[in-house]
């Protein structure tokens, strides 16, 4: 299989809806694994899924899915599943109907279907429910249908436009679950999602978009490299963190500190991370400082996201 | 190069999954009419349908049927098909029928399933059109017999005598025909007004307007109108004394297969430009 028949492409794209931007120029390559799609409300994240399957059209560039392209709609949908943000349903049906009808409309026999709805209907744990009217559902089941429908005739790719809205931690849990083993198992999953600290657990890379442009991609350690010049934030567990502090401040790229809740540690924030690591392994050979564990504090999406994007979505 | 290019386009037509598009036409067509034929949202509808057959009762069962009266309430049967279901009842049915379609569906924020199916856009249209078909005729096919059964039956064995033996059973026909290629002519509108704008209501008025001034109009322009069709498919001319004078104009008289094909072409021309445009349909609810 060629490179480019098992990536999600986006070649130089751009979408406008009449004069306003969508997203402006964005070129991804998306190879398998876990990928979030990471920015504010309105940064373009919908519309990036919603090009990628077909549901607008992009003004300008190119996008293909493993070689496909929504045009040929027989065959594209057979890879890709989308589970949409929109939290809206045909009027009248049961979560079974729901499943039921879209199945049998990939031309596969009945049964087939039948035992391909059962299957979804396990896998993503909604039980005698699925036999009841939609309407009636709790916004957790009707989040839990819409997953269930886009991965009912497994995908190669599944595009996940908020997936954890609505549901209890319990079912956040199962459905995180769900996606690392789907990601295991070789499949693209492209997740848009506001509670980053989840979703950042199980994704492979991450993409930053903000304004309809693309600030930066790749592994999340990578994109960290990326923002050298933004302070980063290192854990210290010690046993005396105000000393190791004190000796930290003699050098000028260490701009802030604060200590652990527990008193066992402290937070320093560096903007140049190899002299740093240079000066702590000097100041634990003088034995001064016994040092029992150093971790990167803000290695995290959520993080990268604060960093290069701001709490109030302006990219930095 | 140029010998070989027919051959190729040949080949590709055939190696086009047509089993698949078919057994997926077959499906969606039946889940839209389970879905939408036997609906409360329909029951005004139900109402413009069946309405005649109402009044036709009343008439059966409070004024007298003598033999003369048959002639006069074959006149009355002919107007209100020519009157009421073409101008009114079919247009304003097939309506809410085709126009629910695409645009129902836009507004209830469910039409994006059909499209991440793998499904041609294109089969999705024709089998919706499908569907409302069904409905349609068989919502207006089915009154027609009604209002047939309720003008006829009440003069007994005369009545009978007229539909199996006269010219009954002729114009029965030729009914049905009018209210079948009426839905399929209004429905392809209707669903192509679904696809192009967000109210197709004002859409639909200019072209009851359009409908209601077309026999005036020169030859060629009454060529894009349904009505005009429907009308020399008419077994008799109603005459054209009081109101219905106003509502009347002699136009030059078309064969009923001329007419009949002139019609079947206009709803295939129609059906080919909302296939295009379906294609470049985009979902974007927030502006809905």
């Amino acid at each position: 299989m060629s490179e480019m028949n098992d990536r999600i492409i986006f070649e130089d794209v751009s979408k406008f809806y009449g004069e306003v931007l969508g997203v402006n120029r964005v070129s991804l390559s998306i190879p398998p694994g876990i990928t979030t799609l990471v920015g504010p409300n309105g940064s373009g994240k919908t519309t990036l899924m919603n090009l990628m399957t077909g549901l607008v059209q992009p003004s300008s560039g190119k996008i293909s899915v493993l070689g496909f392209t929504p045009d040929n709609a027989d065959e594209f949908f057979r890879v890709v599943g989308y589970c949409t943000q929109f939290d809206s349903f045909p009027r009248g049906l049961t979560g079974w109907d729901f499943l039921f009808d879209g199945l049998t409309l990939y031309g596969m026999s009945e049964p087939e279907a039948f035992r391909l709805a059962g299957e979804a209907i396990e896998r993503v744990r909604l039980g005698d429910a699925a036999g009841r009217k939609i309407a009636g559902y709790s916004k957790g089941m009707r989040q839990k249908i819409r997953l269930a429908q886009a991965i009912a005739h497994h995908p190669r790719v599944l595009v996940l436009d908020e997936p954890l809205n609505g549901l209890d931690p319990m079912a956040r849990a199962e459905s995180l679950a769900l996606f690392e083993e789907l990601g295991r198992q070789g499949m693209h999953l492209v997740i848009s999602s506001h509670i980053l600290d989840e979703v950042d657990r199980i994704s492979d890379r991450v993409v930053l978009i903000t304004g309809g442009y693309l600030v930066a991609e790749g592994n999340i350690h990578q994109v960290r490299q990326e923002v050298r010049d933004k302070p980063m934030q290192v854990l210290i567990r010690c046993d005396n963190p105000e000393l190791l502090a004190s000796k930290m401040f003699a050098v000028n790229h260490c701009v802030e500190a604060r200590l652990h809740g527990d008193g066992r540690g402290i937070f320093l924030r560096t903007r140049d991370l190899d002299q740093f690591y240079t000066l702590l392994n000097g100041i634990a050979a003088e034995g001064l400082v016994r040092i029992e564990a150093v971790a990167p504090a803000d290695d995290d999406t959520s993080a990268i996201y604060n960093y290069l994007i701001g709490s109030d979505g302006s990219a930095s | 190069m140029m010998a070989t290019k027919p051959s190729s386009l040949a080949t590709r037509v055939k190696e086009q999954p047509w089993g698949l598009w078919w057994l997926q036409a077959r499906r969606l067509t039946r889940i839209e009419v389970r879905r939408n034929l036997l609906s409360w949202r329909a029951t005004w509808i139900y109402f413009l349908a069946f309405i005649p057959a109402l009044i036709i009762f009343i008439h059966a069962v409070f004024d007298s049927h003598a033999r003369l009266q048959m002639t006069d309430d074959s006149d009355v049967l002919a107007g209100i098909v020519q009157f009421y279901y073409i101008r009114l009842g079919i247009f304003f049915g097939c309506l809410g029928i085709y126009s629910r379609l695409i645009r129902g569906e836009m507004i209830e924020r469910s039409l994006h399933y059909y499209l991440l199916a793998p499904v041609r856009r294109e089969i999705l249209l024709l089998s919706k059109f499908a569907a409302g078909s069904i409905s349609a005729v068989a919502l207006f096919g089915t009154a027609i017999v009604l209002d047939f059964i309720l003008m006829y039956g009440p003069f007994g064995s005369v009545g009978y005598d007229y539909v199996f033996n006269g010219p009954g059973l002729g114009q029965l026909e030729a009914y049905l025909a009018i209210v079948t290629l009426g839905c399929l002519g209004y429905g392809a509108v209707f669903l192509l007004f679904s696809i192009l704008f967000r109210n197709p209501m004002p859409a639909a008025l200019l072209l009851l307007g359009w409908e209601a001034i077309n026999p005036v109009l020169p030859s060629l322009l009454q060529r894009i109108s349904v009505a005009s069709y429907l009308r020399h498919l008419m077994p008799f001319t109603v005459p054209g004394d009081g109101i219905f004078a106003l509502l009347t104009v002699e136009t030059e008289p078309v064969p009923g297969w001329a007419a009949a094909v002139g019609l079947l072409v206009l709803i295939a021309v129609v059906l080919s430009y909302s296939c295009y445009r379906i294609r470049r349909l985009e979902i974007r609810y927030t502006t809905e």
